[in-house]
């Protein structure tokens, strides 16, 4: 894998019978950049997210994921890798407290480093009164928040996060973008797909799927500037339209 | 008297109140949206619309009936697109539209004209299963379903979440179109954007009504500047602006930042010289009118404030 | 290791926060335990049992007399001949008949052996084979009694299996399965297609709709009607042709009380349908209400009048206990409506109850 870049997918097919859900996928995504993942629903991104998190094998193609292989080392991927999906990945009958012990415990961390890390997470997020409560008593603002939180939690190499600000206030959605500039400061990479154009603005690259293929790709500047849009949602329309044409 | 007038709403689940003293009142042919996050109440006060739940408190007049005695009339002049898309996943596209419209006493020709705009888009997949439909698809499908026997007020209970930025774009000039039969529209959104697409609007938040009237009314009544930073630097530019005092909010807005002041006190001119001395200088400043999530995130900040 | 310990605690508290769970791993466990205990028994407790007595002297008084006075009988009925025994045994009053005949006593002392006919109600195999096998052993032990100078006087029996010569267990199992199958199936399978519209939301636009509640009722619950009468035909052909359980009454009468189970069950899947909200949790009370209750306290395998005194009471709730008297009656004996008229009425009430008590509950808002 090259210098600088934290995944690799070359050549990517991923095949449901004789539906092509991923044609011929090809791209990196950086170290310690935000990488948007956009596309419509049905447009093949969930397939292709699987298979970088080693949930699912390629049909054909060479993805390697933090230095390891997607069909040899899904283990090492796994290890490195955060994760944290629309339906939150909270467990609602646990506390915020038993829920980041059971997932800091599943990636190997100490007792004492889970303690550490736990009372700086409250000092920070400020859920002093929040932590011992349960999941499904939070404030949806918060649950998302702190399963970002969990979902980092063990330092991973790179987290992918799918629509994780879905219908939620619009200042909780920026608080969310704030946690995710602090942890691309402190070196994780963030993967993140969303239906929000605006925060597509926010990323370093962005690429496009539409039916299965990659249409376009580029920092949010160089595909404003390509299709001639003021703004990532025209660049969005305009591809999408340009495909149904 | 207008179509909808609801005053005082008030409705509870044990502890948690979901509607506080809701008012609010549409027109007839009226195009009113609900904007607000998940959690502020719109699925609830929308499920006492179509008479599914009823308040604790308050009144509320659909089309001149009562939800809680004329149910049964209220429901006949109703259409109704719950959340989620709740369509018979195994049945297909033809035969969802049928059952629906049979449920109703129509059938599909009887009022063809008015689902034509949405229905053709997915006329082609007629036979293929609901199920298997794409987000955008089965949003048309759900649409069309809630059309078929003509009602006179549609009520439409987030039809654009989840669901990518183009078919929003679509489903949205599709209900224009619609208002041209003079059906009373009532959508709900978490989408900031598209309030401005509908006459009316509401902003909810955790319940209560934090403003209504048109969109250009409630951006009017915005009464501090609002100036936009352009940067290519979103997040260190937002971190040194906050550090500067005098600002009430400092948010970014894709590729910009909007920064409000406390006061008109605070200039466009000091926030170009505070980027300045922190060496901050590939910026741009200008004054802008504030959009509906400006006013939105004031609200919420005032309300916080508050507790 | 670590990681696999922070997975189990996960577990633990999940299984403890969960009331469900909890009442599935422990609650559950011990009733079964109790159940079972009180209702497999292969044990004879008192069972009715009817005499006809040809020869009425000391001897047959005595018998009848132990018999009466053993735990595990009761007389309750003389009978005058064979034919009032049989309308005795059709009425379900005993579930068997001892009979001396007119020489009875004499042979014992003349000849120190006489024979006693036991006949049973074989529908119910299990129970008619330890009745035969009490009676045997009350019967020989008087006569061991008796030992005096003349020597040990024998008493045979000779049992008479009656609406099941060959003992099979597929008269038992036929009836039996066709309640289960009923009342699991479509009980089972009503609630859950109701209470899944409820899960995708689609109950919310049908309660909008003009659909009237009892229309949505009723279209949900006939297709499950109809298929459930297909049900009946096919477990009774099956029977029929390959157990060769028989139907000596009426296949109409059955067809209809059939179809009055039928009924009932998809009142009880609707009744779920209105206090559940997932499909799992219909599938659960639909197999813990209905199906254990009806495998275990409806007379199916094990005989009702074994059972302790409180599970006898229970087993009066349980409609299964009442359709497998009719059927069986209609199919084994061929008696016909007069003999249970009683079990039509009770079923019959017990699903008009239940569909008043599940449209009134049937809700047409969502709270």
């Amino acid at each position: 894998m090259k210098e600088g870049n934290i995944i690799e997918v070359e050549n990517l097919v991923k095949k449901f019978g004789s539906f092509v859900a991923n044609d011929n996928l090809c791209f990196e995504v950086k170290k310690s950049e935000i990488f948007g993942f956009l596309g419509a629903n049905g447009a093949g991104k969930t397939t292709a997210i699987k298979i970088l998190c080693g949930l699912s094998f390629p049909t054909s193609g060479k993805v390697t994921v933090a230095g390891f292989d997607v069909y040899k080392q899904r283990d090492g991927i796994r290890k490195n890798i955060g994760y944290m999906s629309q339906g939150f990945s909270l467990y609602e009958d646990l506390t915020v407290k038993e829920n980041i012990q059971f997932y800091a415990g599943i990636y190997g961390l100490s007792r004492s480093l889970i303690k550490s890390r736990f009372e700086e997470l409250v000092l920070k997020l400020g859920i002093e009164d929040l932590k011992d409560k349960f999941v499904r008593d939070l404030p949806l603002g918060w649950k998302q928040k702190i399963a970002f939180s969990v979902a980092i939690f063990h330092k991973p190499q790179i987290v992918f996060l799918d629509e994780p600000t879905s219908g939620v206030d619009p200042i909780t959605r920026r608080q969310f973008w704030d946690l995710i500039y602090e942890a691309v400061e402190s070196g994780i990479t963030v993967f993140v797909t969303t239906h929000y154009l605006d925060e597509a603005e926010y990323c370093n690259r962005v690429s496009i799927m539409v039916d299965g293929r990659i249409e376009a790709m580029g920092t949010p500047d160089e595909l404003k500037e390509k299709y001639n849009s003021k703004n990532m949602d025209d660049v969005f329309v305009k591809l999408a339209r340009k495909e149904k044409e | 008297m207008a179509e909808i007038e609801i005053h005082n709403l008030c409705k509870s689940f044990g502890e948690v109140k979901a509607l506080q003293n809701l008012s609010l009142t549409v027109e007839k042919g009226g195009f009113y949206g609900l904007i607000g996050p998940d959690g502020a109440g719109k699925t609830t006060l929308m499920r006492i619309m179509t008479s599914l739940l009823l308040a604790d408190s308050g009144s509320i007049t659909m089309g001149g009936l009562d939800p809680l005695k004329d149910y049964k009339k209220l429901r006949l002049k109703l259409g109704y697109m719950p959340g989620k898309f709740s369509l018979y996943q195994d049945l297909t596209v033809e035969e969802n539209l049928q059952f629906f419209a049979r449920v109703f006493g129509s059938s599909i020709d009887e009022n063809y004209h008015l689902i034509k705009g949405v229905y053709s888009q997915i006329e082609p997949f007629k036979n293929r299963r609901a199920g298997k439909l794409s987000g955008g698809m089965k949003q048309k499908l759900a649409l069309s379903c809630a059309l078929i026997h003509k009602p006179e007020i549609l009520i439409l209970d987030e039809p654009t979440t989840g669901v990518d930025a183009v078919s929003r774009r679509e489903f949205w000039e599709m209900l224009k179109e619609i208002r041209s039969f003079g059906i009373t529209i009532v959508v709900s959104t978490p989408y900031m954007e598209e309030a401005i697409l509908c006459d009316n609007i509401s902003l909810m938040f955790d319940g209560k009504i934090v403003e209504s009237g048109t969109p250009d009314e409630i951006t009017s009544r915005f009464s501090l500047p609002v100036y936009s930073v352009k940067t290519s630097d979103i997040p260190e530019t937002l971190h040194v602006l906050r550090q500067l005092q005098g600002l009430k909010s400092v948010n970014s807005f894709g590729q910009q930042i909007h920064v409000v002041p406390l006061s008109s006190k605070t200039q466009k001119s000091d926030i170009i010289d505070y980027l300045s001395i922190n060496k901050m200088n590939d910026v741009s400043v200008t004054q802008i009118e504030a959009g509906i999530e400006d006013c939105f995130i004031d609200f919420i900040l005032k309300t916080e404030e508050i507790k | 290791m670590n990681r696999f310990l922070g997975f189990l605690r996960k577990e633990f508290i999940h299984i403890f926060r969960d009331v469900r769970t909890m009442m599935i791993l422990f609650l559950i466990p011990i009733f079964q335990i109790l159940i079972f205990g009180y209702v497999i028994k292969n044990e004879v407790k008192d069972a009715k049992i009817g005499v006809i007595d040809m020869s009425h002297d000391n001897v047959t008084e005595e018998i009848v007399a132990r018999l009466d006075a053993a735990n595990d009988f009761e007389v309750v009925k003389e009978y005058r001949n064979y034919e009032e025994a049989e309308a005795g045994f059709r009425a379900n009053e005993i579930k068997a008949v001892i009979v001396f005949n007119t020489e009875f006593a004499n042979n014992l002392g003349k000849y120190r052996t006489a024979d006693v006919q036991i006949l049973l109600d074989a529908s119910d195999p299990n129970l008619a084979n330890l009745i035969n096998s009490y009676t045997t052993v009350i019967l020989n032990n008087y006569a061991a009694e008796l030992n005096n100078a003349g020597g040990k006087p024998i008493i045979s029996t000779e049992p008479r299996m009656w609406f099941n010569e060959n003992l099979q267990s597929a008269y038992m199992f036929v009836p039996g399965t066709m309640a289960l199958i009923l009342m699991l199936i479509t009980a089972l399978m009503s609630s859950i297609s109701i209470v899944r519209e409820k899960e995708t939301g689609t109950m919310e636009i049908l309660l909008v709709s003009p659909m009237k509640p009892i229309q949505i009722i009723l279209g949900k619950l006939s297709p499950y009607a109809a298929l459930s009468v297909v049900n009946v035909f096919s477990i009774l052909l099956i029977g029929n042709f390959v157990f060769g359980v028989p139907v000596h009454g009426s296949w109409v009468l059955l067809l209809l009380v059939s179809f009055l189970f039928i009924l009932l069950a998809l009142s009880l899947g609707l009744l779920i349908s209105t206090v559940v909200k997932t499909q799992q949790a219909a599938m659960f009370i639909s197999i813990f209400a209905l199906m254990l209750p009806t495998m275990l306290l409806s007379g199916f395998i094990f005989p009702i009048e074994n059972m302790p005194l409180i599970l006898q009471y229970v087993s009066y709730i349980v409609p299964a206990k009442y359709f497998l008297i009719i059927i069986k009656g209609i199919m084994l004996k061929g008696v016909g409506i007069d003999y249970f008229l009683k079990e039509v009425l009770i079923l019959l009430g017990m699903t008009i109850g239940l569909i008043v008590l599940s449209v009134l509950k049937f809700k047409n808002r969502l709270e």
